[in-house]
């Protein structure tokens, strides 16, 4: 069971509190009916399913309610962070040298 | 190569068994091929056989990343049925069942299909509409289904536990009789096997890293660990790892992969006769010709590669079971494994062309790719091929998730009301 | 009887004997024993039979890694299970034991057969047989493999006891109680942390409680034990004993199973038998320590074939000789001391048969000085003995020949092929191993979780090593914790550390072909099936493992995985780490379900949503349906009524003069705010901004797929607050829906959703009488249909209740729903069921509810929808908002397929005869007499009894069958085919007057 990081809350808790919200920054059109059957495609379905860093969404459904974003190594599991729905896409090489930094010692 | 037999095994018996060759070589890989098949489970081995079989390519590598059968094809709770609603699931899924039955025959190779019946448990009204509304379908479709009463389930699998008073009583299951259970690795050692007595290159221990296409746009071969491999087609088959090679080929995929859990208790005589499912509680259960009581669980929810899986997944599948089937309480967990299923947004597998030429893709299957092998391949070989879908595989597009015509058959069962 | 115990030896209690049964005979032991010591103190080896093979088998150790001695343990009804480790099963007084995979008796097994024809039942050789004819499989052959399966039999009875589960949080957490775990215990403790300390025995000690001989610090091994224990109590580490870590997930969650009562007499009433402990750990230490390794040669499984290091333990813990006359076959120093061990105590050892040409010159001074043979550049190359080993065959080898053989007699065979770290759970963390060519052992090496391995575990030899590693291990976790410990260093004297050598099958002068070299006990997997394995092409070790089953009996590998990869390797001519290790996968030893399964049992599955009505029908005799996790009243059968019956004079009743129903499983949401309206726009295709306040509209919410997800009747309590219903199973996914677009597309909007399902309690009010019963209720507010027309909504007081009253209706009568605070629901059911009483009220219930809607042509969403319609096919497009520029779902209408021909549209169904009631789920055909497989245009979604219509009525889904009005079709059934006509789907009071009242 994963912990995960609330930033509303600012905690810690077990996965259990928390839904997956599957990728993130993927922003539905602004304007529908303009939108192409391929590009109504790709907002619904296309993915990256990528292996290593992700961004996701996770909602923390049994505490504040929140939606935020999160990356995490799909590889590992490991949370890389978690930051506000609104808060800007981090950078990643900021984050993968952030995380080589906490890896458990050798 | 030795041809598989009572004989052959006796006389190898009587020669201290020094004489059997390998099964399959470890090919290194030629500079060309007519065929690439990326990925070497069940569904890749089997398209290659197929193609060499039945179309007369030989000139086919399949290539792995790891070992052959190293991925989902030997982490599944190995149950194959074919009673699904939709007429082109039923389609999909009964060729593949005729091909089950047919199939240590056709590769020399005893993959121990066995038609032990596979029973899907329904505990309220909703479940009962909804298995009703396949049994109608199926049988209209000429797919062995029926509904049996809670003391008919007893009776075809006593240690089913049909009170009332459960917290989801059993009100019923949907029996196919002529569903049953393989040996998963027999699936995969007998399709490398046959293939490559057939000249198929299965080529272990290498990575593809990119699919490379020509200034028309066509597929020029693949990039592996190993070099460049040309080839004019191109099919990948590599479950969740799929959206990561497809995009190489600029082709984005509607596909997620989720960690799926599943265990084994320890051995135990003969108790169960039969597979059970139970969609409401999320619990999937045979024994195997070993003993072993084989579980399977949902997946997690959130997408990962990293074949771990949670606890509380386990606890909910193991509590499960044990409602259903109260007498093993005190049986005994032995292991469980995570495997990574890729899943389409319909939850039915994407199969055959792509809108790149000689671009082939078999994939999505969710938790329910085992049953379909030899169908899924067979096709995909036809479709290779011919270069155009067969009857079969020609639903199961990429274009329908921009049309919408979708498969749906989650969909078609849940929604709870 | 007792002719192998040693009195006064090991921590058995000499003066507490304890009897027990194996196999019906009556056996003593004494306090502390397992069942296997008991026994073999009992001159008893035999205790299994092998898997395959049916091979008589006596137990290998004395812990959790053993592969042979599994046996049923029985404690009176429904308190059986199979496959118990007889090294880990306490005696007490009454335990009942039997063996297993044997018929008809242990001694005298027909399944033996086998064994004779072992040259036929290679690895894999049901791959290459068993298919012609083709016919046979299912018949013969399959029932016959199927009937081979298994070792001991299944439980039969539902399990009597409860198993328990609860959650730890620690800073560090450790794995093991030896030498190492303690150390490592004792210094994290010091630096002021919260450490908890589990070992799977019965009594933490680990390697000190079989080296008694040890001092440490000038304290003997056992004295120093107990302070150290007292020490580490004083300083509030948590001991846990008989406690198992079996798995190690993400970031540091432990899985620990704690056996409860199995080792006690008189377990108390009602106490758990397990329980399942969730540890949070800020730091892991793994001090499991190492498994002893056998040696591979032929026969190396006879009863009185044990490790070398388990009959020191037999011995040194349990006060046990495992034999009279013992032979050693060792490749390592440990086993030497074993042998000294049991000298002392009265075995003779006929010979230490040493592989190393110059073993240690100390062992072999005091071997000499006791007078033991030492037989040093040896190998063994077969044993003799049917169910006890009677010989063992030796012979020399030089210049890597075999030379000429001796035999040498014994009852016991002590062997020892090195030790492997235990690192199954650092192998559940996807922490990596190196192989190290020294020890010819994996190690660990990237470390991918918060935690350390200490002592054996990373090949560290002997207890001062052990202890000070630990230490040291204790104190990088309290480091990484931020603290600091003090890590003291021990002093050991009579310390057993010792080196040795690694082999695949020992040389022999027969022919390997022939050998029976067991590798894998209980599957009955050998050296010569694994390189057939690879012979046969299967180059990785999962492979290997897979195509001979090596490593897949229920010791996990613990006894086979190595020796199986040394194996393989030499065969492939490869190192180790380019065959692979296989993953170690939880659970570390075989673990009960119902430790898995809690407290979630029974009714506790899972939690069963009630609403506050729920007790007042139940006590007026309901009969219930599941409906997602709640349970509703289904129908209240009358006496002697069956469901159809109780169904048809609910509807009669209802339409005649009054209904009531239980409605307060519905979703509810409360929709505040300043955007609400907007919001309420761009969720449902309806449009809301005209809708006053006071009044209520059918509100349909699509996915952004275009499909119908949820529907319900929506009220607008004011401008800014919307009062929503919806489907009782998709009330949190609708929430969690109208949350995400909120939170994340539209975050601009400001509207605040609230869950308010379980707020209210709601009671439909249905039929011509509803208004005169409720009337003389509300306060404030005029009901009458002028002030309060149907799909109004207004707050009142009702019964002295503050409420919300709905006039809508479900029915097609005249109907009302009254939400009031849900711990008023059951007062005001009762208040209105009394009154209602001179209207001859009928409460109903779901199928009531389900046949008077259809009645109406009113879809269940999930029933008449399946998540592949969309409005237009519901027949639903008059609920689409035309003018307004987006709603969710909206730009997916227009895609390719869903705007086609021929979709499946929602219509009415009237058999033809007027009296057939279709199936629901019944398929729907146009030419009835194609053949197999059929063109199926649609099927059934709603079929009833109409009271109303005086005949069966269905809804039903077929393709363009909004233009097919008045067309026949057909629905074969198994015996017949039924004819119907495609209708409307609305059976009663099509112009609604019924709602006008």
């Amino acid at each position: 069971m994963l912990l995960v990081h609330c930033p509303y809350c600012d905690e810690t808790l077990p996965e259990l509190e928390f839904t997956y919200g599957g990728e993130a920054h993927i922003a539905r059109p602004e304007n529908p009916a303009d939108k192409t059957d391929d590009e109504w495609r790709d907002f619904l379905f296309i993915r990256t399913n990528v292996k290593g860093p992700h961004f996701e969404r996770w909602r923390h459904a049994h505490g504040c309610g929140r939606f935020f974003n999160a990356v995490r190594d799909t590889v590992s599991d490991r949370f890389l962070t978690t930051y506000k729905a609104d808060a800007p896409r981090p950078d990643l090489a900021v984050l993968l040298a952030d995380a080589s930094m906490k890896e458990p010692s050798k | 190569m030795t041809h598989f037999s009572a004989l052959s095994l006796l006389k190898n018996a009587l020669t201290g068994q020094k004489n059997w060759q390998a099964q399959w070589p470890d090919s290194q890989p030629k500079s060309e091929y007519d065929v690439v098949i990326v990925g070497a489970g069940g569904h890749g081995l089997g398209a290659a056989h197929y193609l060499a079989k039945e179309h007369g390519i030989t000139n086919v590598a399949v290539i792995d990343k790891g070992w052959l059968g190293g991925g989902n094809t030997g982490r599944n709770t190995t149950i194959i049925r074919s009673n699904y609603l939709y007429d082109e699931s039923a389609k999909l899924y009964d060729h593949a069942v005729d091909l089950w039955e047919g199939l240590s025959q056709d590769l020399n190779y005893n993959v121990m299909f066995s038609r032990r019946g596979v029973l899907m448990l329904a505990h309220n009204v909703h479940d009962v509409q909804s298995f009703q509304r396949h049994i109608h379908s199926n049988r209209l479709n000429g797919v062995d289904n029926r509904w049996l009463t809670p003391q008919e389930a007893k009776e075809f699998c006593p240690p089913l536990n049909i009170s009332p008073n459960a917290r989801y009583p059993v009100m019923g299951g949907a029996l196919q009789m002529r569903a049953g259970t393989a040996r998963h690795d027999a699936v995969a050692w007998g399709y490398a096997r046959s293939a490559s007595q057939r000249g198929v290159d299965i080529i272990q221990n290498c990575p593809v890293t990119a699919i490379r296409r020509g200034p028309d746009g066509s597929v020029e071969g693949v990039e592996t660990a190993k070099g460049f491999i040309r080839a004019k087609k191109v099919a990948v088959s590599a479950a969740g790892h799929t959206s990561v090679v497809m995009d190489s080929a600029g082709v984005r995929m509607p596909l997620e992969s989720y960690p799926l859990q599943a265990l084994v208790s320890e051995p135990i005589k003969p108790i169960f006769p039969c597979v059970v499912m139970s969609n409401t509680v999320h619990a999937y259960i045979s024994q195997s010709d070993k003993g072993e009581l084989v579980i399977g669980s949902g997946t997690d929810q959130y997408t990962s590669y990293s074949q771990r899986g949670g606890l509380p997944l386990i606890e909910h599948t193991v509590a499960a079971i044990c409602e259903i089937f109260p007498i093993f309480n005190r049986m005994r967990m032995l292991r469980k494994w995570g495997g990574i299923v890729d899943v389409t947004p319909d939850r039915s597998p994407i199969l055959g062309t792509t809108p790149v030429p000689g671009l082939y893709v078999n994939c999505g299957w969710g938790t329910g790719g085992f049953k379909a092998t030899p169908g899924a391949a067979h096709t995909l070989a036809w479709t290779i091929a011919k270069g155009t879908p067969h009857d079969i595989n020609a639903p199961f597009t990429l274009d329908r998730f921009r049309t919408g015509r979708l498969i749906d058959e989650a969909a078609a069962a849940a929604v709870a009301h | 009887m007792t002719t192998f115990r040693v009195p006064g030896r090991g921590r058995v209690l000499h003066n507490r004997p304890v009897s027990f049964t194996f196999d019906g005979m009556t056996y003593q032991g004494l306090e502390g024993d397992t069942v296997a010591s008991a026994l073999i103190a009992n001159g008893v080896q035999l205790m299994g039979r092998s898997f395959k093979y049916h091979r008589p088998r006596g137990p290998m150790a004395a812990g959790s890694e053993e592969p042979n001695a599994l046996i049923g343990t029985r404690r009176g009804k429904g308190r059986f299970e199979p496959n118990t480790r007889a090294t880990v099963q306490e005696i007490w007084n009454g335990l009942e034991t039997n063996s297993q995979n044997k018929y008809p008796s242990l001694k005298f097994d027909v399944g033996a057969i086998n064994d004779r024809a072992y040259m036929l039942f290679s690895a894999g050789f049901y791959y290459k047989t068993f298919m012609w004819p083709r016919s046979f499989w299912d018949k013969y052959y399959e029932p016959f493999i199927r009937a081979a399966a298994g070792l001991g039999v299944s439980p039969s009875e539902p399990d009597p006891d409860n198993y328990a589960s609860r959650y730890l949080h620690t800073d560090v957490l450790i794995i093991g109680a030896g030498p190492a775990g303690l150390a490592s215990a004792r210094a994290a403790a010091t630096a002021g942390l919260r450490v908890t300390l589990v070992d799977e025995n019965s009594e933490p000690g680990g390697t000190l409680l079989s080296e008694p001989q040890a001092s440490l610090d000038g304290t003997p091994a056992w004295d120093w034990l107990s302070a150290e224990l007292d020490a580490l109590t004083d300083l509030d580490v948590r001991i846990m004993t008989r406690t198992t870590a079996i798995g190690y997930y993400h970031q540091n969650m432990i899985a620990l199973c704690q056996k409860l009562t199995d080792h006690q007499e008189k377990p108390a009433e009602g106490a758990p038998r397990e329980r399942m402990w969730r540890v949070r750990a800020k730091q892991v230490i793994l001090a499991q320590g190492a498994l002893e390794k056998p040696l591979v040669f032929d026969g190396n499984d006879r009863p009185g074939v044990m490790l070398a290091g388990s009959a020191q333990t037999y011995l040194n813990r349990y006060g046990v000789r495992v034999g009279n006359k013992a032979v050693i076959v060792t490749s390592h120093d440990s086993a030497w001391y074993a042998a000294f061990d049991l000298a002392s105590a009265g075995t003779q050892i006929e010979a230490i048969v040493d592989t190393r040409p110059t073993p240690n010159a100390d062992l072999i001074k005091e071997a000499a000085a006791r007078g033991i043979t030492v037989l040093p550049g040896h190998t063994a190359t077969g044993t003799s003995g049917r169910l006890r080993i009677k010989s063992v065959r030796v012979n020399k080898v030089e210049n890597g020949k075999v030379l000429n053989a001796r035999n040498i007699s014994c009852d016991s065979l002590l062997i020892c092929g090195g030790w492997t770290p235990t690192l199954h759970l650092f192998s559940h963390t996807k922490g990596s191993l190196k192989w190290d060519d020294e020890s010819q052992t994996f190690l660990p090496d990237r470390i991918t979780e918060e935690c350390q391995i200490a002592g054996a575990g990373r090949g560290l030899w002997g207890i001062a090593s052990a202890l000070n590693d630990g230490a040291v291990m204790g104190a990088a976790a309290a480091k990484a914790l931020g603290k600091s410990a003090t890590t003291q260093t021990v002093t050991v004297a009579n310390d057993r550390p010792g080196t040795g050598e690694s082999h695949t099958e020992l040389p022999t002068d027969l022919d390997p072909g022939k050998a029976r070299a067991f590798v894998d006990y209980q599957n009955d997997v050998t050296a010569k099936d694994l390189r057939l394995a690879v012979r046969e092409g299967m180059r990785s070790i999962e492979h290997v493992k897979r195509y001979t089953t090596n490593g897949m009996a229920t010791d996990q590998g613990k006894m086979s995985n190595i020796n199986g990869l040394n194996i393989a390797a030499d065969a492939l001519g490869k190192k180790q780490p380019e065959v692979g290790l296989t993953t170690f996968r939880p659970p570390y030893t075989p673990t009960s379900f119902g430790a898995f399964a809690g407290y979630h049992k029974g009714e506790h599955f899972e939690v069963t949503r009630k609403t506050p009505i729920d007790s007042w029908a139940e006590e007026n005799g309901a009969v219930f349906e599941p409906v997602s996790l709640w349970r509703r009243a289904w129908y209240f059968p009358k006496d002697g009524e069956d469901m159809d019956a109780a169904v048809r004079r609910e509807c009669r009743e209802t339409r005649k003069s009054l209904g009531m129903f239980d409605a307060s499983t519905l979703g509810k949401i409360e929709v505040v705010g300043p955007d609400a309206v907007e919001f309420m726009n761009r969720m449902y295709t309806n449009p809301w901004t005209k809708l006053a306040p006071g009044r209520t509209r059918y509100g349909l919410l699509l996915g952004d797929d275009g499909f119908i997800r949820d529907d319900g009747v929506i009220g607008r309590l004011s401008d800014d607050r919307f009062h929503i219903t919806t489907t009782t199973g998709g009330a949190a996914r609708v929430l969690n829906m109208m949350e995400d677009y909120l939170q994340t597309e539209w975050p601009d909007l400001k509207v605040w959703l609230t869950s308010t399902t379980e707020q209210w309690s709601t009671i439909a009010l249905n039929g011509p009488n509803a208004r005169n019963l409720i009337e003389p209720f509300v306060e404030g507010l005029d009901i009458s249909d002028a002030a309060f027309p149907h799909m109004s909504i207004a707050e009142c007081t009702f019964a002295g209740f503050p409420a919300r009253l709905f006039r809508v209706s479900f029915t097609g009568e005249l109907g009302f729903e009254i939400n009031v605070p849900a711990r008023h629901g059951r007062a005001l059911w009762e208040k209105l069921f009394d009154a209602g009483q001179k209207y001859d009220i009928c409460p109903y219930g779901t199928e009531t509810m389900h046949v008077l809607r259809a009645e109406k042509g009113f879809i269940i969403v999930g029933q008449d929808t399946d998540g592949t319609v969309t409005p237009y096919d519901a027949g639903a497009g008059w609920a689409i908002g035309k003018n307004k520029p987006d709603f969710v779902g909206m730009r997916a209408l227009n895609r390719p397929d869903l705007t086609a021909e021929g979709r499946k549209q929602l219509v009415g169904l009237l058999t033809e005869d007027g009296t057939s009631k279709l199936e629901e789920g019944a398929q729907i055909v146009l030419d009835p007499n194609q053949p197999i497989p059929m063109k199926m245009v649609g099927h059934v979604t709603s079929s009833y009894h109409s009271d109303a219509a005086g005949r069966p009525i269905a809804l039903a889904l077929v393709e363009g069958g909004h233009g097919k009005t008045g067309d026949t079709v057909y629905i074969p059934m198994p015996d017949r085919t039924i004819k119907a006509t495609i209708t409307g789907t609305t059976f009663y009071d099509p112009e609604g007057a019924r709602l006008k009242l």
